[in-house]
């Protein structure tokens, strides 16, 4: 507990406050979303805003940038209180937002996309040059490098984020919101992204910074904001705290930042691949020639930045998208013109990174989903008949082992929350003992809690001598869960390395430089 | 070949006689679709308002007067499109099959009621041929393209009108974003449900001047059933053509020269049947060669809700 925290209020703001929320509350149905919630940013100056998914972060913004109304509650720009009832609204009070999922139109160039909605005219056409010179000169000014001639559809996501960013700017913006920027960069483009948030609040600018990674709030933000189930916990100096502290804080309770894990006993190959190529939907080359063995004991884990070929290379590894060449083997057999069915059945458990689509069918019950891999088999099945009460008192049994919220096999899927249908996901797939595992992004948008559970399921499983292929794009699990971690670029294992890797050396691999470079 | 198809000029006026109500109607189907509005009720808009304007005609006699009867209904018929996919959010082909039907269905029921009976309406007075002066004198070509109704004038004109609507105004930006990306075009402040109003409407209009060009350019009556097809086959010209109007229009003079076979070859030689399956069987053979590399805009067919 350190001296410097300030409880919420103004205290603290050193500069000319230029956006306040007081006591905001909105309510969905049952759920208080958020409850009297205040909130203050000073000119030039990053706030923080910490919580949980699902604490109440992004419904908070989304109140300041008009796509939800508050039930209760006000919003004041530069000491004047501000109606915001659209999105048009915040921008006149020059308030810009960064989505976490972008809102930029592929199709379209750079300039387009900037001008969308605030076109420079000429006449009654629309003059493309201008929007093309504003563009280069807002870009250069803060340094968001980014050819406004390309179409968006050619941009790699650090530059997609850059254009979000001029969008804002080129409306003037003078507070910014950033939902989440940092979930789908690289380390080094994180540290790009940090020095243009430096470059905009030196100008003048006042950031608001969304995320739930808590290293890099303590280095960039000024002050912390924490919401907890809707509510503000706490605002803290950033000089003045610890991830620990703000670990805390955001749950609740004690959390174990790192898992305990224990020696590997490592055994046998059981899950190969060799030369393997995949194209993707669009038919491009997703994975190109990957090769990569999991042994029995032993979780390897593939990082890399979103798009680099781990859907597909998932996919085709649990056999629900065709090789194109290559060779999957799985304890030694040749799968590779094996189905998903077959696989499952030699004993293959695979957890999709979308839960929602592809890992459980919503309008399904529990125990419907439970049986979907298994439903026409003892004692399931007979005669081609199906049991649903043996489904309903299987389902039951795994739900009850997962910790599945509520535990009832007639819920529907679709009524669960993330985390408790990635934990189903997890009891129908593990509760099989299988011998190879792959996990896809297993805690994808899950809360802290489920996270520590599905961590310590996948170690338990390791200690059973499964073999466990983990993918995700979270650094921080890969590195805390995986023996070994190899790093996926352009559908390449471009290297291969250690849990004690440093963040430089696995931000350099996931940027595509490989070994010779490493000291430029 | 002169004996079997007629003279090439006499062939190319023919290609462009029957190409022009294609074109009409991919050009305003492109801006329905552009807005992300699927619009298969093209067939119907062009169907009322061959009527409309023949009936404008009727009562009338002023072919301005039916060139108006003729847009304001393909202009409601068009709304009520928008009004079931945007509104009301309903399936986009249901609503343009129902435009379809009410179309066919209507246009019967008002000919007995209007004319007293069905089939083939009275003659009126229809869009005769305007030589263009020292155009239409030059040799083959001058004839077949400058010595056409003014409805045919007027589609030259629409095409690079068209092209440069959607491509240098901020309301064709505006337009082609909000048939790929609803979310992005509400963020940056722009009314989508307004857009993909703007869009049908167009689509509304431009195929009307289709419709009252078959009606009363190239006939000078409302025959029932008279599009037989031709709004499917201009849909089959705008996804050939990539949603683009150059590309559109060179897809319609595409099929409108295979209508211009169809009727000027004679039957002796090849049956009747098969040639008037021509057009057909080339809509159906273009669409499964490019339809499927064709990039329609991403958010075509989808309502667009705000959370």
């Amino acid at each position: 507990m350190t001296e410097e925290r300030t409880r919420g209020g103004t205290a603290g703001v050193g500069a000319p406050v230029v956006l306040e929320m007081r006591g905001v509350t909105k309510t969905f149905g049952p759920v208080r979303a958020n409850d009297g919630v205040s909130i203050t940013l000073g000119r030039g100056e990053i706030l923080g805003l910490l919580g949980e998914n699902g604490a109440g972060k992004s419904t908070l913004m989304k109140i300041l940038y008009g796509l939800y109304s508050p039930d209760e509650g006000e919003v004041i720009v530069d000491g004047e209180r501000a109606e915001i009832k659209d999105p048009k609204d915040a921008v006149s009070r020059g308030i810009g937002m960064v989505h976490q999922h972008f809102t930029l139109i592929p199709a379209l160039t750079v300039a387009e996309n900037i001008v969308l909605g605030a076109e420079p005219r000429k006449g009654a056409t629309l003059d493309l040059a201008r929007a093309i010179r504003d563009t280069e000169e807002l870009s250069e000014r803060y340094g968001l490098r980014v050819n406004p001639r390309t179409r968006v559809a050619d941009l790699s996501v650090g530059e997609q984020q850059r254009v979000e960013i001029l969008k804002t700017l080129y409306r003037k913006a003078r507070i910014l919101v950033l939902d989440e920027p940092t979930a789908v960069l690289t380390p080094q483009e994180t540290e790009d992204l940090f020095s243009v948030l430096k470059e905009l609040v030196a100008d003048g600018l006042s950031i608001i910074l969304i995320t739930h990674k808590l290293g890099e709030l303590l280095g960039i933000s000024d002050r912390i904001t924490i919401i907890r189930d809707g509510k503000v916990v706490e605002t803290v100096e950033a000089a003045g705290t610890d991830e620990g502290a703000l670990a805390r804080l955001m749950v609740g309770r004690e959390v174990l930042l790192r898992v305990e894990k224990t020696e590997a006993k490592v055994g046998e190959a059981r899950l190969s691949a060799e030369g393997l190529v995949v194209r993707s939907g669009a038919g491009a080359k997703a994975v190109d020639e990957i090769g990569l063995e999991v042994r029995g004991g032993e979780i390897l884990g593939v990082a890399g930045v979103d798009g680099n070929g781990q859907t597909e290379l998932a996919e085709a590894l649990a056999g629900t998208r065709p090789a194109e060449s290559g060779v999957v083997r799985l304890d030694g057999e040749d799968v590779t013109r094996v189905g998903a069915n077959g696989r499952q059945e030699r004993g293959l458990a695979y957890v999709p990174e979308d839960r929602g689509t592809k890992g459980l069918v919503q309008d399904f019950s529990l125990s419907e989903n439970n049986a979907l891999k298994t439903y026409d088999e003892a004692p399931f099945s007979k005669w081609g008949w199906i049991f649903p009460k043996a489904m309903r008192r299987r389902a039951a049994e795994a739900l009850r082992a997962y910790d599945v919220r509520p535990p009832d096999p007639d819920a529907r899927a679709g009524s669960l929350s993330g985390g408790n249908q990635q934990k189903a996901v997890l009891a129908r797939e593990l509760s099989g003992d299988p011998g190879v595992i792959i996990a896809a992004q297993p805690t994808r948008g899950v809360d802290v809690g489920a996270i520590e559970f599905i961590h310590r399921q996948l170690l338990e499983q390791r200690s059973q001598g499964k073999a466990i292929l983990l993918i995700s794009l979270e650094l921080e699990e890969v590195r805390s869960l995986s023996d070994r971690i190899a790093v996926i670029y352009d559908g390449r294992i471009v290297g291969e390395v250690g849990p004690d890797a440093t963040d430089e050396e696995l931000g350099l691999l996931m940027a595509g430089r490989t070994g010779g470079e490493k000291g430029a | 070949m002169d004996e079997i198809f007629g003279a090439p000029g006499q062939l190319l006026a023919s290609t462009i006689r029957n190409a022009t109500p294609l074109v009409f109607a991919a050009l305003g189907g492109m801006f329905s679709e552009r807005s992300g509005v699927v619009n298969i009720g093209l067939e119907g808009l062009m169907l009322i308002s061959a009527f409309a304007g023949v009936v404008g005609a009727f009562l009338s006699g002023s072919a301005v007067v039916a060139l108006g009867f003729a847009l304001a209904a393909g202009l409601i018929f068009a709304l009520i499109h928008a009004l079931m996919c945007v509104t009301f959010e309903a399936d986009q082909i249901i609503s343009g099959t129902a435009i379809n039907l009410l179309a066919l269905g209507g246009t019967g029921f008002l000919m007995v009621s209007i004319f007293g009976s069905g089939g083939t309406s009275p003659r009126v007075e229809g869009f005769g041929e305007v030589p263009i002066p020292l155009l239409s004198g030059i040799p083959v070509v001058g004839p077949a393209l400058f010595s056409q109704s003014v409805l045919v004038y007027l589609m030259y004109v629409m095409v690079p009108v068209t092209f440069f609507v959607l491509f240098r105004t901020p309301f064709g930006l505006r337009l082609r974003a909000t048939g790929e990306s609803p979310e992005a075009v509400d963020t940056a402040g722009v009314s989508v449900g307004r857009m993909r109003y703007y869009g049908v409407a167009l689509s509304g209009l431009l195929a009307s001047l289709g419709g009252i060009y078959l009606s009363m350019g190239i006939l000078s009556a409302f025959t029932e059933g008279m599009t037989n097809g031709r709004g499917f086959i201009a849909l089959a010209a705008l996804i050939f053509g990539r949603w683009n109007p150059i590309g559109a229009t060179g897809a319609a003079l595409l099929f409108g020269f295979a209508l211009a076979v169809t009727f000027s070859a004679p039957q002796e030689v090849i049956p009747n049947e098969f040639l008037q399956m021509i057009p057909y069987v080339l809509t159906i053979v273009a669409l499964a060669v490019f339809g499927g590399r064709a990039i329609a805009p991403a958010a075509i067919g989808k309502p667009y809700r705000k959370e």
